[in-house]
């Protein structure tokens, strides 16, 4: 009797099971190429709004004919949208999808919803190295005044807190490694958050107002500031940030069912480790440099993104997550202008207050959240 | 069923763990062991005896703590983590997090020593993944997500991905834990069916040993004490080697019936005469209620229905007349009676 389960049930597949599986296939990937078009629809759509927001009032089309090269009537109009505000829109582009990415491999490589680059202290060890820099330049004054910096300056910059990041991820791989535990990962970055907040208070005690109120200001968050020389090198380090995560898509696949079934499916896992935490680093490093420590995008994101595309497989989710990213980023960009008032919010406000719901959708939606990280 | 060369063989081998860097702490040594195309090995043990131990070095994700380990003709530790993945392939008891990821995606996963750098699946790729779900019976939930599957289905699908992997070698780990007695039968007539018809060699541990005893073509009993015995289940509970090796448990294994006493015999023989189920589950009733039945004369004498040729059980005590029991209940409501009135 058991004898005959084997051929009965290879004949069924072909005649029965194979044609609507395929169809079913075929529906769940017309489904996420609808939704990548319309992510890019809505990064675009951001892309144009963010630009025409702001304290002067720029109607779309001029907007648009400026992006388009055409000749306009207003010149400061072309100034303020090519010097100030597409620069920015850039920035939060690259922004977005750089945390965003960062944040969906740190998930899957440690097996953990709620990590991200803000929650495991990578952004504290940036902004740590980003201090030592200026540390060790000897111009405490000029602390996170970014912007007085040259090109040389800023890959230096980026070096240090890549660094600083690369170390805080790479100690927190250990000790979870080690204790196998997914609250030791959190425990872990928030005391990080925690030393590297001492120090900065420290250095805040002994320096000006003026070098406090600039510290502060990184801490808010800003995408603006972000020009020239500086926006390249963000680019190009943040380019390939992404690059090295695309091509871990398929060891961060198969990472998923957790490091022995990788390894007994041909994965070298310290050196994908490796890549996975050198893209990581090198994108959350960045921006912060930057940026200043952007929350809740890196963790938030992908959470979206695997709700939208309804999918764990990361040569779909990688994309997905970048258009994501910076359809949101965009979004709260915009949000920061408060369309209509001459003020605009610092950004990580506005990211917090979107993000903080929608980690806790997670939390709440998923009641046993150790098992919703893919 | 003769093979030209075992898939995996070793010789002085010796696992366990690394207290630090340099102090090997060996669980079981000197085994000898050898795999062969077509087979089902169970690997059978008391708690730790080192089973997952032994099973995650031959797979390759431990080292052994001395010895060589053979798989195919080249020793693992020197081959390339993808030449392992594509000799071997293994069913884990690891904790699967993924649960957003749907079935045939996992099964898919089992593709990747396979794949090129990107993991995208050609058409042999995508017909050994539905193969390997229709020889499991899991393409019905194909699109399902892994965490809405019940503990069967899970280790089925888990089996489908090691499948698609498309290995000679599977090894599990305790694959029927967790699994309700129907779904553990029939995961084991699954693995014996695909040994056979697939010429795979599959090992597996548990503790299922009455399911390993029917299914396995070889048993490797691991005794506590760290050594191997390796035969046909039956050479090995014949030679008492079984009995033996489970003997720490303080339980009685019986070579007649294949099982372990559960309750101690400390009553009063019965002599029980009779044939077939009845007999069988005359017999059990009996030694719950603490009595030895046996066959030899004894003083209280139980005849089945069967054999007594009446329709009903007869309880004869020496020097009484017989009585008659419709249910084994009555029968056994008697028997307890007997103590004040007749100690034998």
């Amino acid at each position: 009797m058991a004898a005959a389960l084997l051929p009965a049930a290879k004949v069924s597949v072909v005649q029965t099971s194979a044609v609507p599986e395929t169809r079913l296939t075929q529906a769940a990937n017309y489904r996420r190429g609808a939704w990548l078009v319309v992510l890019l629809g809505l990064v675009a759509l951001g892309f144009v709004l963010d630009i025409g927001l702001g304290s002067v009032r720029i109607p779309l089309l001029a907007v648009v004919d400026i992006l388009l090269g055409n000749p306009t009537d207003t010149p400061a109009w072309k100034f303020i949208v090519q010097q100030i505000r597409l620069p920015k829109a850039l920035t939060a582009l690259v922004v977005g999808s750089g945390l965003a990415v960062s944040g969906l491999q740190m998930q899957t490589l440690f097996r953990n919803p709620l990590a991200g680059p803000s929650a495991l202290g990578l952004t504290a060890g940036a902004g740590l190295g980003v201090a030592a820099v200026m540390l060790a330049s000897g111009s405490v004054a000029g602390s996170f005044a970014i912007r007085a910096l040259g090109v040389g300056g800023s890959w230096a910059l980026v070096l240090a807190a890549t660094t600083g990041a690369g170390l805080v991820m790479s100690l927190v791989l250990v000790l979870s490694a080690r204790l196998r535990d997914n609250v030791i990962m959190l425990i872990v970055g928030l005391m990080v958050a925690s030393v590297t907040g001492a120090i900065v208070s420290l250095w805040q005690y002994f320096s000006a107002p003026e070098q406090i109120q600039e510290y502060l200001m990184w801490t808010f968050g800003s995408l603006g500031g972000v020009v020239g020389s500086h926006l390249m090198v963000l680019s190009t380090v943040v380019g390939a940030g992404l690059v090295l995560a695309f091509a871990s898509a398929k060891p961060l696949n198969v990472l998923l069912l957790g490091e022995n079934y990788a390894r007994s499916m041909g994965l070298v896992i310290g050196r994908s480790r490796t890549l996975i935490i050198l893209s990581t680093s090198l994108l959350a490093g960045a921006i912060t440099a930057f940026c200043g420590p952007i929350g809740f995008v890196g963790i938030a994101v992908p959470h979206l993104t695997r709700g939208l595309l309804r999918t764990a497989d990361h040569r779909v989710l990688l994309p997905g997550a970048c258009l994501v990213g910076a359809a949101l980023t965009l979004g709260c960009d915009c949000l920061a202008q408060l369309p209509g008032s001459q003020t605009a919010l610092p950004l990580n406000v506005v990211t917090s207050l979107l993000g903080a719901p929608v980690v806790l959708w997670v939390v709440l939606r998923r009641q046993n959240i150790r098992s919703s990280f893919s | 069923m003769v093979a030209p060369a075992p898939l995996l063989a070793a010789e002085n081998l010796a696992v366990g763990y690394f207290t630090s860097r340099k102090t090997p702490h060996a669980v079981a040594e000197n085994l000898r062991l050898a795999l062969w195309p077509g087979e089902l090995v169970c690997l059978l043990g008391p708690n730790g005896a080192g089973k997952s131990t032994l099973l995650r070095t031959l797979a390759g994700l431990q080292p052994p703590v001395r010895g060589q380990l053979m798989l195919g003709d080249a020793p693992i530790q020197s081959m390339s983590a993808l030449a392992r993945a594509r000799q071997l392939s293994v069913v884990l008891t690891d904790r699967l997090d993924a649960g957003n990821l749907t079935v045939q995606e996992l099964v898919s996963l089992g593709r990747h020593p396979h794949t090129g750098w990107l993991g995208g699946l050609s058409a042999h790729d995508e017909a050994q993944v539905l193969a390997a779900l229709a020889a499991t019976n899991t393409t019905r939930f194909a699109r399902r997500p892994v965490g809405e599957l019940s503990d069967g289905e899970r280790q089925k699908v888990l089996l489908a991905r090691a499948l698609a992997q498309d290995t000679p070698l599977i090894l599990l780990d305790e694959p029927t834990a967790h699994l309700d007695l129907p779904n553990r039968v029939a995961l084991m007539r699954l693995l014996h069916n695909l040994a056979r018809q697939t010429g795979k060699a599959i090992l597996l541990s548990t503790h299922e040993l009455d399911l390993a005893l029917q299914a396995a073509d070889r048993v490797w009993l691991l005794s506590a004490t760290g050594t191997l015995h390796a035969g046909t289940p039956e050479d090995l509970v014949l030679s008492g080697t079984f009995a033996a090796a489970f003997a720490r448990e303080g339980l009685a294994f019986d070579p007649a019936t294949g099982t372990f006493a559960l309750h101690a015999p400390a009553g009063p023989a019965v002599q029980l005469l009779g044939e077939g189920a009845a007999a069988f589950w005359t017999r059990r009733a009996l030694e719950r209620e603490g009595f030895v039945p046996t066959t030899s004369p004894a003083p209280l004498r139980v005849t089945t229905p069967s054999a007594s040729g009446v329709g009903f059980w007869l309880c004869e005590l020496p020097g009484q007349p017989a009585q008659q029991h419709q249910t084994i209940e009555t029968l056994l409501a008697a028997l307890r009676l007997l103590p004040e009135n007749h100690p034998v």
